[in-house]
């Protein structure tokens, strides 16, 4: 089961990276969120996938050996709340950044850096 | 049967003591404070009286927290009555708490800088509370002992920046945004993946619990944690390859706002790579010893040229910001007691000096107009106050000797050259450190130029780019009283700071080095945080 999951992450990856590096923000929208689902799937695979044993210590034992931890899952989703809050930060950004420059292609928007630049100072 | 649970070796029995609730107040007081003024979003005439307010009870707060940490040592506080590997500790270092104490400091002053253009009828509800936001985040990640913990405080403090970012909403805002936002988050979302698998690897998330378990664990996968999470802070904090986001958005928001982000972000970045590599995974730092070398070397050398071609005067003021966070790196990539020292005392500096740059900047474009230094010229006789200002913090960020830059860097080019025996032709050399101190030396250099080639730009030539005639073409206009006040006077302040810790710098070695001592040896930040015996199974 864990090796499908490290499978299934590794996939992920590779499509968040692959979306990342496009041009297109929306494209990058959908490769961040891919890739952070990558992560949130692997936080909750490092605290072990089985349902076969009970999270009760068994008695006389201190620990239990086995079970899936809780903690991960906690993390988790701490992760995804927070994802998903800056999802939503970058997606009305992007409609907004498409209205006033009218561009989703980062190609297009040269506001801040200048197309082709300026030459360096001449003077001293 | 009945078996008595034994509570003292898994719960904290008694409440907390009063005087270690200085340890979390700073956030508390930043958290209630913004929630406060996002509810009373629509009277705003209170606002900047109140984030000051706020502001100066967070600083009484370190500065206690401060005297008791440099007397006594590190203080803990767990919080939820479970023993520290279990409840989330907040750990108060002499490096986090002085940083944190600065950047205090700074936003106060830059509080008093932002009501300078304060108009009637601009979009900016909820400024002041985002600022709080972003001293809440910024002190959280000084001041956390817990890496997950490290890393909610990394979103607050992101998402309080993209809301000042983009608060006026200009179409230069918006484009500074999407590159500051996606690279941002997407370094976030890198630290995170390190946090999944140092749970995994080692089964804690506590600094001190990881500092004592990491020994043991595979050295080959902690390498890869390291070096995910040189990745992540290297983004954050803008080192060269990963630094492009930098200069394309900090100089989009108004000038109050870069000098904040300036002040502060970077250098929780870098402090957190610090942590990070020095302090929590020693063994594997050693290992990434040549990469952070080779990314320390090459932004010392490059971030500076970039500041001389750029004619932009805040983009290039973007690009000193990225020649600091080499500096920053080289300490982290020699690691000896001056190196780390150099590398804090060079964290305190920059603090203070990076915001200030920002600031005399913002006071630049307010006399001119213009953000462009080719069409700038000849304010040194409309304003000669502003030019002393700008020539004061050019030399402080070059590091010329009586100003505070100098003292961080000689301490690094003294942790680069000791390794080696330079009376001896032909001995033993350790090249890493000798290089480190000669990119040391360029960078100040380059940076002295960069600088001083600005201010000649700006204050010296008669008129703009090309203009001959010795008349002033350029219209400058003279700072309003308000502006004079809040604008002039806050950023004065700031630099007659710079410039007395500059001139009595004992203080702030001595802080230094007994921070780095407290770094390099962990062991009476362990003691403070108070681990449960015979805890942790994954």
């Amino acid at each position: 089961m864990d090796y499908i999951i490290a499978g299934l992450i590794g996939i992920f990856v590779t499509v968040g990276v692959y979306f990342l590096l496009s041009r297109s923000v929306i494209r990058m929208l959908l490769g961040i969120t891919v890739f952070g689902n990558a992560v949130n799937l692997l936080i909750f695979t490092g605290g072990r996938l089985t349902r076969q044993v009970a999270p009760i210590v068994p008695e006389g034992a201190e620990t239990i050996a086995g079970a899936a931890n809780p903690l991960p899952q906690a993390l988790v989703l701490t992760a995804i709340v927070i994802g998903f809050a800056m999802f939503i930060f970058l997606l009305v950004l992007a409609f907004r950044t498409y209205q006033s420059l009218d561009a989703d292609n980062t190609d297009n928007m040269r506001l801040a850096e200048p197309e082709g630049g300026c030459r360096p100072p001449l003077s001293y | 049967m009945e078996t008595e649970a034994n509570l003292p070796q898994a719960m904290i029995e008694t409440a907390t003591a009063a005087a270690d609730w200085v340890i979390v107040l700073p956030m508390a007081l930043a958290l209630m404070g913004a929630a406060l003024l996002l509810m009373a979003r629509r009277t705003r005439s209170f606002h900047a009286g109140f984030a000051l307010l706020v502001v100066a009870a967070i600083i009484a707060c370190e500065a206690t927290l401060f005297v008791r940490v440099m007397a006594d040592g590190p203080v803990s506080m767990t919080m939820g009555r479970w023993l520290p590997p279990f409840g989330i500790s907040f750990t108060a270092d002499l490096f986090g708490t002085a940083f944190a104490l600065t950047s205090a400091a700074v936003t106060f002053v830059v509080i008093f800088y932002m009501q300078m253009d304060h108009s009637a009828g601009d979009n900016r509800d909820g400024q002041f509370a985002m600022v709080l936001l972003l001293l809440a985040g910024v002190t959280g990640s000084f001041l956390t002992g817990d890496f997950f913990n490290m890393y909610v405080w990394f979103e607050v403090m992101l998402i309080a920046s993209f809301g000042l970012v983009v608060l006026g909403g200009r179409g230069l805002q918006l484009d500074g945004a999407v590159k500051y936002g996606f690279l941002n988050f997407l370094a976030t979302t890198f630290f995170l993946l390190a946090l999944g698998l140092t749970y995994a690897l080692l089964g804690t998330l506590n600094m001190a619990d990881i500092i004592g378990k990491a020994e043991q664990a595979d050295p080959a996968a902690l390498a890869g944690i390291a070096a995910l999470l040189v990745l992540a802070f290297g983004m954050k904090a803008a080192a060269f390859p990963v630094n492009a986001w930098l200069p394309a958005s900090y100089h989009t928001p108004p000038a109050a706002v870069s000098a904040l982000f300036a002040g502060l972000l970077t250098k929780v970045g870098i402090f957190a790579l610090m942590r990070a590599m020095v302090m929590l995974f020693p063994s594997s730092r050693d290992l990434l010893e040549p990469v952070l070398a080779a990314a320390a070397i090459a932004t010392l050398v490059i971030a500076p040229l970039g500041a001389i071609a750029e004619t932009n005067l805040r983009r290039a003021m973007g690009f000193i910001v990225i020649g600091g966070i080499g500096v920053v790196l080289s300490g982290i990539a020699i690691p000896t007691p001056s190196g780390v020292a150099g590398s804090g005392f060079y964290i305190f500096h920059a603090i203070l000096t990076m915001a200030a740059l920002y600031l005399v900047a913002g006071l630049v474009e307010k006399v001119t107009g213009e953000t462009d230094s080719r069409r700038m010229g000849g304010i040194y006789a409309a304003n000669s106050p502003l030019s002393i200002l700008f020539f004061v913090v050019v030399l402080a960020a070059a590091g010329v000797p009586p100003f505070l830059g100098f003292w961080p860097k000689l301490l690094l080019i003294e942790a680069g050259l000791e390794r080696t025996d330079l009376r001896v032709a032909g001995g033993p050399a350790d090249w890493t450190g000798l290089a480190m101190a000669g990119a040391l030396i360029v960078n100040a250099w380059l940076t002295l130029i960069a600088g001083t080639r600005l201010w000649a730009h700006i204050f010296w030539r008669a008129g703009s780019e090309g203009a001959q005639s010795e008349y002033q073409p350029v219209a400058v206009r003279a700072l309003s009283v308000r502006e004079g006040w809040l604008g002039w006077g806050a950023t004065a302040v700031l630099v007659g700071a710079i410039v007395a810790a500059g001139l009595w710098p004992d203080f702030a070695f001595q802080t230094a080095r007994a921070a780095a001592a407290d770094f390099i040896d962990p062991s009476r930040y362990v003691a403070a945080v108070g681990l449960a015996t015979g805890s942790g199974a994954p």
